[in-house]
């Protein structure tokens, strides 16, 4: 598993420190000094350019919406009502639960499903295992779209358009990214901890959930999170198969809807998404860690 | 008493009866949700079918219309070239670099990497309306950029059909945060000394680059290329929803509104919706859904061979 934090062999101060004790010219300190503002500098107007479209959507949200529609970039004055009025105006609280229930019973899904499975796919010996991992990786690349028209004929068959069912049950029966995920992780972990419970008289099952599930919480924890962020976020799906029944739309859809119904609100529509993005954001931040490793994970380590 | 052959098969029986136990999920899943409805889609793609009578048999005719008389299906696929052909690229060059300038502080870059990432947080849906506000000719804050810095007649953005997939390009941009934490890592991941040994010789910071850190960066480019290009076939939700927005519509209300500005942001997998799924015309769709698999892994399979030449994996082969 690669952590972004092999800074520490490669710059160590205290090491460098230690082995440098002649103090360096002050021609060359100036001159490391000066780089490093120039790297810095450079990095914060980068940075400002990616955080400005998050800027003009929160000053907008706090517009009035006549203000919205003209040039001005600083909301004069602050409309913090605006915030109150979108839950006026339209049902957000319910939106906000819809979207929860799915991607918290989807990440369940996912993560009860795919451990049994990447275990079978890294840490069991059997003949055909390397065969079935390349049929679970093909399967990761299989647009969507290829496989959506016969589900949807099967779900309407089944009753279930107009249900949240066709965007949960499919996830407890595995997910291919989250098994290639989890048996990347999984193939880190020493056999021999594994004999050990073995010896011991635990079967597979026990082994599992004993021995490798503790070890693996990481991993764990990053796909669901992919999945909780991926459901959450997801437009597509809910689309086809919650169009039709409002009551049940997930935030992705009440919001694409807010501009339609409120043409020219364009206030109220990014006091709605700020909303929407604040969650996503503030889980960012508190889980950044499991979040940056599963991502390099995924990337072509392994 | 068991001969210990007899033991050894029982052994691999239930060892067997364990993989099996424990790859259930995913047969059933697999079985299921991928495999029967790739087959019935093939079987599909050669019916005409609107879900409420039977399908009926037509042959290749879905597939000849598709290709010869539909010119949305061309103006879909052309346009869906375009975003691969400048997105693409482009994204992953603005990732490179800056994942080039995040290795060099000595301390701090953390802060930078997070804010970097942040975009690709936002849910597509908000940050296409987003964009779509920011990018407004009118009153958006990029056009009145453009006008103090002198530019006259800024572009109209998303209510040209000339400049509405740029703003989708940069919105492409801005998410790029996922792609530059895998360039990141791989270039973290690239030995000090080979640096070390570099600078002995007296090479220039220009042949570091180009002759240690790209080749053994390789694999990632690689690996965001042949993502990016499969998933941009795939493109849909900023582009529905950007579409929409501009036509003032609430969402699935009139079909002929996807892709405005005219016809502009109609990609293929829009189309592909719109097909099946407004206009229920489930063996057309099924028929780009074949067409759209088939393209996915001719790119990827084009993608490896080429690779051989030009990505450096240090050791061992393709993962």
């Amino acid at each position: 598993m690669t952590v972004l934090a092999p800074r520490v062999d490669r710059e160590s101060p205290a090491a460098v420190a230690r082995i440098q004790r002649r103090p360096e010219p002050a021609s060359v300190r100036r001159r490391r000094i000066l780089i490093e503002t120039g790297n810095h500098a450079l990095l914060v107007a980068v940075s400002a350019i990616f955080l400005l479209p998050f800027v003009f959507i929160v000053l907008t949200s706090l517009m009035s919406d006549q203000q919205a529609l003209t040039p001005a970039l600083w909301p004069r004055p602050f409309h913090f009502s605006n915030y109150a009025e979108i839950f006026r105006q339209s049902p957000l609280l319910r939106y906000t639960w819809n979207t929860f229930v799915i991607a918290a019973l989807s990440t369940v899904g996912v993560v009860v499903s795919c451990v049994p499975v990447a275990y079978a796919l890294s840490l069991l010996e059997w003949r055909g295992r390397q065969a079935t991992f390349l049929l679970v990786l093909a399967t990761i690349m299989l647009p969507v779209q290829v496989t959506v028209v016969p589900l949807y004929i099967v779900f309407s068959r089944l009753d279930w358009i107009g249900t949240m069912k066709p965007l949960i049950v499919p996830l407890f029966f595995g997910d291919a990214f989250s098994i290639f995920l989890l048996r990347q992780f999984f193939l880190t972990i020493p056999q021999e901890l594994l004999d050990a419970a073995r010896v011991d008289g635990a079967n597979e099952a026990r082994v599992m959930t004993r021995v490798v599930v503790p070890l693996a919480k990481p991993a764990i924890a990053a796909i669901a999170l992919f999945q909780f962020l991926y459901a959450w976020n997801d437009f597509f799906s809910p689309l086809l198969y919650l169009g039709e029944n409002k009551h049940l739309w997930t935030l992705s859809l009440g919001l694409s809807d807010f501009r339609g119904h409120f043409h020219t609100q364009w206030n109220l529509t990014m006091a709605a998404s700020v909303l929407f993005m604040l969650p996503v954001i503030l889980v960012f931040f508190a889980a950044q860690r499991a979040f940056v490793e599963g991502v390099t994970l995924t990337g072509v380590k392994g | 008493m068991l001969t210990p052959r007899q033991r050894a098969r029982r052994r691999a029986a239930r060892r067997y009866r364990t993989v099996l136990l424990f790859l259930s999920p995913w047969l059933i899943g697999f079985s299921v949700f991928i495999a029967y409805p790739m087959l019935a889609s093939l079987y599909y793609s050669f019916t005409n079918y609107d879900l409420l009578s039977n399908p009926k048999f037509v042959g290749l005719e879905n597939y000849r219309f598709m290709f010869t008389k539909d010119p949305r299906y061309w103006q879909a696929m052309r346009n869906t070239l375009w975003i691969i052909a400048v997105g693409v690229p482009l994204q992953a060059l603005v990732a490179l670099g800056t994942a080039v300038l995040l290795t060099r502080p000595r301390r701090g870059s953390r802060v930078y990497r997070t804010i970097l990432f942040l975009p690709k947080m936002a849910p597509a849906v908000a940050a296409a309306l987003a964009f779509v506000f920011v990018f407004n000719p009118v009153t958006g804050p990029v056009n009145q950029l453009l006008d103090t810095a002198g530019v006259d007649k800024p572009p109209l953005w998303f209510f040209s059909p000339v400049w509405s997939k740029w703003g989708l390009v940069f919105l492409g941009v801005w998410g790029m945060g996922q792609t530059m934490i895998i360039y990141l890592a791989g270039l973290l991941d690239v030995p000090r000394h080979l640096y070390e040994a570099a600078d002995v010789e007296g090479a220039s910071p220009r042949q570091k680059f180009r002759f240690i850190t790209l080749p053994l960066i390789s694999p990632a480019i690689f690996f965001s290329v042949v993502t990016g290009v499969i998933y941009g076939f795939q493109y849909f939700t900023e582009a529905y929803v950007a579409s929409f927005a501009i036509a003032g519509q609430p969402t699935g209300s009139a079909a002929g509104e996807v892709g405005s500005p005219q016809g502009s942001l109609l990609f293929y997998s829009l189309y592909l919706y719109v097909k099946g799924f407004t206009d229920f015309r489930m063996g057309y769709a099924s028929a780009m859904a074949w067409v759209l698999f088939l393209i996915t892994m001719a790119c990827t399979l084009l993608l490896i061979r080429t690779s051989r030449r030009w990505v450096h994996y240090g050791t061992g082969g393709f993962r």
